[in-house]
C-alpha cells in the first residue's frame, strides 16, 4: 500500500470524491440545468445577440466542460502531492 | 483551377503524408500495436483522440442538422462533449492505473469472470462495427462528389489507405496519423467558417460572429434575423426548438454517457505514460474537439441565413430559376437538392409551410458552405480533404478496437491462451485485415439499417459498459453476479426498445407511443439506470466479492505505481 496507513487512504479517497462531486455538480448545472431545464427563463436574458439559455446549450456548456477538466487535473495533482501518491 | 484539380492535389498530398507516417511508425510488439507502447505525449494523444472521436458525422453532418433544427441541435453539441468530463473525472485515470489493454480486460479482471469478459467483447465488437460501416460510406460519398469517381471505387481507395497504416502500424501508426489528420480536418473546418464569419458579421471569430450584428448595415443581430425569417416562413423558431424537454434531457444524457462508454475512446487513455497524463489527455482532447464543436453552431447559423437569402432573394419573393444560386445548380446534379415549381411562377421558394418548393438534404450544408458564401475553389477542395481525414481517422480507431477485441480478448484471453506474442501480433494484424474488408463490404452494400443503428451504438455503450465500469471503480463490493445481471438487463431493455420502434413498428415511432416521451435515441439513459438498479439489487443477495479483487480496486484509486500498460 502506497499510503502510510488505512486512514490516510480513506481520507485521500474522500477528498477525491469531494472534488469530483463539486465539479460534476457544475457540469450538471451548466448543461442539464442552464441548457435544458432552465432554458426558457434564461432565454429572457440576452447576452449580446444570444439568448442566454440558447448560448449555454450551444456554446457556454462546452467552454465550461473544458475548464472543469483542467481544474480537476490541477486539484488532483495537488492532492496526489499532499498524500505523496504521485508517480 | 477548378474544384476537381484542387481536390486531387490536396487529397493526394494528405494521403501521401498519412502513408509516410505509417511507414515511419511501424509497430514491432503487441504493446506498440495495442497501445502505442504507452508512450504518447498527452497533447499528441489529445489530438489523436479528437480525430478519432470526430467522425464524418461530426465533420459533415452535425452543423447541417443544427442548421435545420436550431436549439434542439444542442443535444449533439452538449452530448458529444460533456461525455469527456465524465471520462476525465470518473474513468480515465482509474482505467489507466489498472494498466491493461482493453475495456473487456477491465471488465473480465474486475469481475473475475470469463462470462463478463465475453459480454463486454461482444458489445465492443458490435458497437465498433456499427460505427465503422458509416465511416466507410462517408469516405465513398466524399470521393464521389468531389473526385467524380464511382462511390464503390472511393470506398476501395479508402480501405487501402486505412489498411496500410492500421494493419502495419497498429495503435502507434494510427495515433501519429491521427495527429496529422486532426490538423487537416480542423484547418479545413475553420478556414471557411472564419471567412464566412468575416463576410457576414465582420467578426473573424465564428463563435462570436453568430452572436453579432449583420454586416449588411441593418444593425440586426444574426440570430434575431433567423428567428424573424423562421416566423415569416413557417419554420420552427431557431433559438427555441421543438423537441420536448424530457426528450432533450434523455438524448443528451445517452450521448454523454455513451461517449464515455465507447471502447475506441476509452482505449485512448491506455496509450499515455502516467495516470496524470490520462487525466490531462482528456482535457487536451476536449479542447481540440471544442474548437470544432463551438464553431459548428456558428457555421449552422451562417448557412441558414445564406440558404434562405440566396433562394428567396432580398425581397422574399424567390429568385427566378435562371438566376438560381450556384450551389443550388451544383448540388441539384447530385440529387441532394431538389426544386419543384409547384405554383408555376418560375421562381424558387423555400419555406416551412405549404409554399415550400425546395428539398434540401441536411448533409450538404457543411460541404456546400464555401459555395453558399462564394468562397474560392481551393476552400471547397480543402473541405473534401478534411471530410476524408475525419472519416478515415475514426475508421482506423474503430478497426483497431475490433482487431484488439478479436486477437487479445477473444483468442488470447479466451479460446487460445497459449499463443506467443508473435502469434498474437499476427492474429491482431489478420483480424485488422478482416475488419477492413468487412467494413468495406458494408460500405459498398450498406445494410438499410446503418442510419438507424447509430442510436444503438450509443445506447448500448451507455447501458452496458458505463455502469459496469463506474461500479467497478466506485463500489468495491460490486460482485460479478450483479455486474453481469446489470449489463444484460441494460442491453436487453435498450435493444428491445430500439428494435421495436426502429425495425418492428417504425410507424409507431412517435412521441405519443414513447415511454415517458423518450425517443429511441434517448432510451440508453433509461437502460443505464436500469443497469445500475439491477446490478445493485442482485449484488445485495449474492456472494461477496473476493478480497483480492477488493484490494485491486483499492489500488487503482491512487496513481502511485502505475507501470506502462502491460500484457499479463
Amino acid at each position: 500500500m502506497a499510503f502510510e496507513n488505512k486512514d490516510m487512504a480513506k481520507r485521500y479517497w474522500g477528498e477525491n470524491l469531494k472534488i469530483m462531486g463539486i465539479l460534476l455538480a457544475v457540469w450538471f448545472a451548466v448543461s442539464y440545468g442552464f441548457g435544458i431545464l432552465l432554458v426558457e427563463p434564461l432565454n429572457q436574458i440576452s447576452l449580446g445577440g444570444f439568448k442566454l439559455g440558447f448560448w449555454f446549450a450551444q456554446q457556454g456548456s462546452i467552454y465550461t466542460f473544458v475548464v472543469l477538466i483542467f481544474v480537476y487535473v490541477a486539484k488532483m495533482n495537488q492532492l496526489d502531492k499532499k498524500y505523496n501518491v504521485e508517480e | 483551377m477548378d474544384i476537381q484539380t484542387w481536390t486531387f492535389i490536396l487529397v493526394g498530398i494528405t494521403f501521401a503524408l498519412y502513408i509516410g507516417i505509417a511507414i515511419w511508425a511501424r509497430a514491432a510488439s503487441t504493446g506498440e500495436f495495442y497501445v502505442a507502447g504507452g508512450g504518447v505525449h498527452p497533447i499528441a494523444n489529445g489530438m489523436a483522440t479528437a480525430a478519432d472521436w470526430m467522425s464524418a458525422a461530426s465533420f459533415i453532418s452535425m452543423a447541417g442538422i443544427i442548421s435545420f433544427i436550431g436549439y434542439d441541435g444542442g443535444v449533439y453539441l452538449m452530448g458529444w462533449t460533456g461525455g469527456y468530463v465524465l471520462l476525465a473525472l470518473c474513468l480515465a485515470p482509474y482505467l489507466r492505473k489498472f494498466g491493461k489493454f482493453t475495456v473487456p480486460d477491465f471488465i473480465g479482471d474486475r469481475y473475475y469472470s470469463q462470462t463478463a469478459r465475453m459480454v463486454a467483447v461482444f458489445c465492443a465488437i458490435f458497437v465498433s462495427f456499427t460505427y465503422v460501416a458509416g465511416q466507410m460510406r462517408g469516405v465513398g460519398v466524399v470521393f464521389s462528389r468531389f473526385l467524380e469517381v464511382d462511390i464503390n471505387m472511393g470506398i476501395i481507395i479508402g480501405m487501402c489507405i486505412v489498411f496500410f497504416y492500421a494493419v502495419m502500424g497498429g495503435m502507434k501508426g494510427i495515433t501519429y496519423t491521427q495527429v496529422a489528420q486532426y490538423c487537416v480536418l480542423i484547418f479545413a473546418f475553420m478556414v471557411p467558417a472564419i471567412f464566412t464569419s468575416i463576410m457576414m458579421t465582420g467578426n473573424p471569430v465564428p463563435q462570436l460572429g453568430f452572436g453579432s450584428t449583420m454586416a449588411d448595415g441593418s444593425g440586426m443581430y444574426l440570430l434575431d434575423k433567423i428567428d424573424g425569417l423562421s416566423a415569416e416562413l413557417g419554420f420552427n423558431q431557431y433559438t427555441d426548438g421543438s423537441k420536448s424537454m424530457v426528450d432533450v434531457f434523455f438524448i443528451t444524457a445517452a450521448l454523454m454517457v455513451g461517449t464515455a462508454g465507447l471502447p475506441h475512446v476509452i482505449i485512448r487513455f491506455f496509450t499515455v505514460p502516467k495516470v496524470k497524463d490520462a487525466r490531462i489527455s482528456a482535457g487536451w482532447a476536449l479542447i481540440f474537439i471544442a474548437i470544432l464543436y463551438t464553431t459548428a453552431p456558428a457555421v449552422a447559423a451562417f448557412a441558414r441565413v445564406n440558404m434562405i437569402d440566396s433562394i428567396n432573394g432580398p425581397d422574399l419573393k424567390g429568385v427566378s430559376a435562371e438566376q438560381a444560386p450556384g450551389w443550388v445548380t451544383n448540388w441539384e446534379k447530385t440529387g441532394l437538392v431538389k426544386w419543384e415549381d409547384k405554383n408555376g411562377d418560375g421562381r424558387m421558394f423555400y419555406s416551412g409551410d405549404a409554399r415550400n418548393e425546395m428539398d434540401i438534404n441536411r448533409d450538404i450544408i457543411v460541404l456546400a458552405s464555401p459555395e453558399l458564401a462564394n468562397l474560392p475553389n481551393w476552400v471547397v477542395a480543402l473541405l473534401a480533404a478534411g471530410g476524408l481525414a475525419a472519416a478515415l481517422s475514426t475508421a482506423a480507431g474503430l478497426l483497431l478496437v475490433i482487431s484488439t477485441s478479436v486477437a487479445h480478448d477473444l483468442l488470447k484471453k479466451g479460446l487460445k491462451p497459449d499463443m506467443t506474442e508473435k502469434q498474437e501480433l499476427l492474429a491482431a494484424r489478420l483480424s485488422a485485415v478482416g475488419a477492413v474488408i468487412a467494413a468495406g463490404y458494408m460500405g459498398i452494400n450498406p445494410p438499410g439499417f446503418v442510419a438507424q443503428v447509430v442510436a444503438f451504438a450509443f445506447g448500448l455503450a451507455a447501458s452496458s459498459f458505463f455502469p459496469a465500469i463506474i461500479l467497478g471503480i466506485f463500489y468495491k463490493k460490486m460482485n460479478k453476479e450483479g455486474a453481469i445481471a446489470g449489463m444484460i438487463s441494460g442491453i436487453v431493455f435498450t435493444t428491445a426498445y430500439i428494435v421495436f420502434f426502429k425495425f418492428i413498428n417504425p410507424e409507431m415511432n412517435t412521441p405519443d407511443n414513447w415511454w415517458f416521451g423518450i425517443s429511441p435515441e434517448g432510451i440508453g439513459t433509461l437502460g443505464m439506470i436500469l443497469n445500475f438498479v439491477v446490478a445493485i439489487a442482485v449484488n445485495k443477495v449474492t456472494a461477496e466479492t473476493p478480497q483480492d479483487v477488493q484490494d485491486m480496486v483499492e489500488s487503482i484509486r491512487y496513481p502511485k505505481g502505475a507501470g506502462a500498460a502491460i500484457d499479463h
